[in-house]
Parts: C-alpha cells; structure tokens; sequence
C-alpha cells in the first residue's frame, strides 16, 4: 500500500506539472513534448486503477498518434517563433477556472460515496476482484454485447472522421 | 490510494486544461488544453469504475452472477470512448487547423474572424 501511494504521488506530481508546463512554455515543440509527458504519467495512473488495458490503449492512442498529430500540426504550420501567447483574458479564465476546481474539489469531498466495499457481500466483492485482474475479456464481452450499439456509433464516428480530415485538407483542383 | 484523491487529481488537470483553453491564441495549443481535460475526465471516469458500485449491483446485492459483476468496468469503457472520441476530434481539430493556415498564414484564432465581417 506504501509503495502503491508513494507512486500515486509521484505520478501526480509528474502529471500536474508537465500539464502547467503545455500551457506555460513559450516554444510549442517543448510543450507537445511536455503533453507525451502527462499522457505517460496518466497511463501510469490507469495501471494503478486497474486498468491495465485502459493504460496500453492511452499509450497507443494518445502518445503514438494524437502527440505525433500534434507535433505534425506544430511543424506544419510553422509558428515556432511566434509562440504560445496569451489573449487579454487571462485573468477572467483564472478565475473561472480555479472556482471550477474549487467547486470540484467541494462537491467530492462532500459527497458520501457508496464505496464498492461498504455496499456489496463478500462474495459479490471476490467476483467482483476476478473481473479486475482479467480486464481485457470482461471489456471486450461489455464492448461487443452490452454496449454493441455504441461501439458501432464509435466506429462510425471514426469513419466520418477520417473522410472529414481527408476532405478537409486536400487541394482544390484550380 | 482512495477515490477522493484521484477525483482531485483529475480536477486539477482538467481546470489547467480549461485555463489553457481560455487563454491561449495558438489553435494548437488550444487543441492540447482540450486533450489534457478529455485525460482529466478519464481518470475519474476510471476511478468511479474502481471504487463506486454500479447500481444494477447495488439494487440487488445478492445478483453475483457474471452477467452483472461485469458492469463495474462501465467507467472503463466510458473512458475508451472518450479516447476514441478524443481521436476523432484531434484529427479533425488539425485537419482545420492546417486548412486555416493555408489560407490565411496564421493559426493565431484572435486574428481569424471572417465570420465576423
């Protein structure tokens, strides 16, 4: 358990600053770099939740395409030089923005949860441990049974997506 | 390590996402301020899948059959669509992004307002 909070706290920290540094640094290659960062630190947080599928799929998806989408979209469109600046409006987001969490923060330390531990049997809880050192079938039987429809939504949101982006940025025949 | 944490954490990376958003000029960075708040999300959806009991359990504590132990992992799969949504977005996001500064040199958004003349 002290090792398990120990790393908690590490990855946190981790997590929490190289997400201050994506919006603090000035030259946008460092703070893309920054983002792969967080996202490992997040998947390092998954694996500590159980969830090691979730972990894997957060590295495929977000360090190996949207990071290198995003560094793709830096490089591409050049502004390296002129920067991450600010609008005018960073004190009104300030505010906004930490009342946002203040609120959060109330809300989830006010609220009394119903811990999995304190509601369910014993024996709900032992079957209840087997579905989380085996996460991957029990997520594909809930993705292609319980939640087909969705997954098919999902697909098809991708689908549109992708033909969207190829629309999107061809070249006009002149 | 207990729910309220890891909620806090995700709170706080998803009000420095929202800061980000509202700030910056750059669409880029924009774009990286919404991925860090879809992360923020997912931990706690994540999180809610570990501690919190899902109601089809907690209405009948004595159904432990398999067909409904396996719906704690709801809040895992929540969060696989939000990362497959997160991908849709981002390749969209870029494919405008790339689109604007082909034609207007710039990808700072206070300086693209067609719309508005």
């Amino acid at each position: 358990m002290i090792v398990q909070d120990f790393i908690f706290w590490v990855l946190s920290v981790v997590t929490v600053a190289s997400s201050i540094l994506v919006i603090r640094f000035q030259n946008l290659f460092r703070a893309a770099l920054m983002l792969v960062v967080t996202f490992g630190a997040v998947a390092g947080l998954f694996v500590l939740l159980n969830a090691e599928f979730l972990a894997v799929v957060q590295i495929l998806v977000y360090i190996g395409a949207i990071a290198v989408l995003i560094i793709f979209g830096v490089l591409l469109t050049q502004e390296l030089e002129i920067g991450n600046k600010s609008n005018s409006m960073w004190l009104p987001a300030l505010i906004g923005s930490s009342m946002f969490l203040a609120l959060m923060v109330f809300v989830v330390l006010d609220t009394d949860w119903n811990f999995m531990q304190n509601v369910v049997g014993d024996e709900t809880m032992s079957k209840v441990g087997e579905v989380f050192t085996a996460t991957p079938s029990w997520l594909a039987s809930l993705l292609l049974k319980e939640w087909v429809l969705a997954f098919e939504a999902v697909s098809l949101l991708l689908l549109a997506a992708i033909i969207g982006a190829i629309v999107l940025v061809k070249e006009r025949d002149q | 390590m207990t729910l309220e944490r890891v909620l806090i954490l995700s709170a706080v990376i998803f009000s420095i996402g929202l800061y980000g958003f509202l700030t910056k000029r750059n669409a880029i960075t924009m774009l990286m301020a919404i991925e860090l708040m879809f992360n923020g999300v997912t931990i706690a959806a994540a999180a809610m899948a570990r501690y919190i009991t899902p109601s089809v359990l907690r209405v009948d504590p004595a159904a432990t059959s398999d067909g409904l132990v396996q719906f704690v992992l709801s809040g895992q799969v929540l969060s696989m669509f939000v990362i497959a949504v997160a991908a849709a977005e981002v390749s969209l996001g870029i494919a405008i992004i790339i689109t604007v500064y082909r034609s207007r040199r710039t990808v700072d958004v206070t300086e693209v307002n067609l719309m508005r003349r």
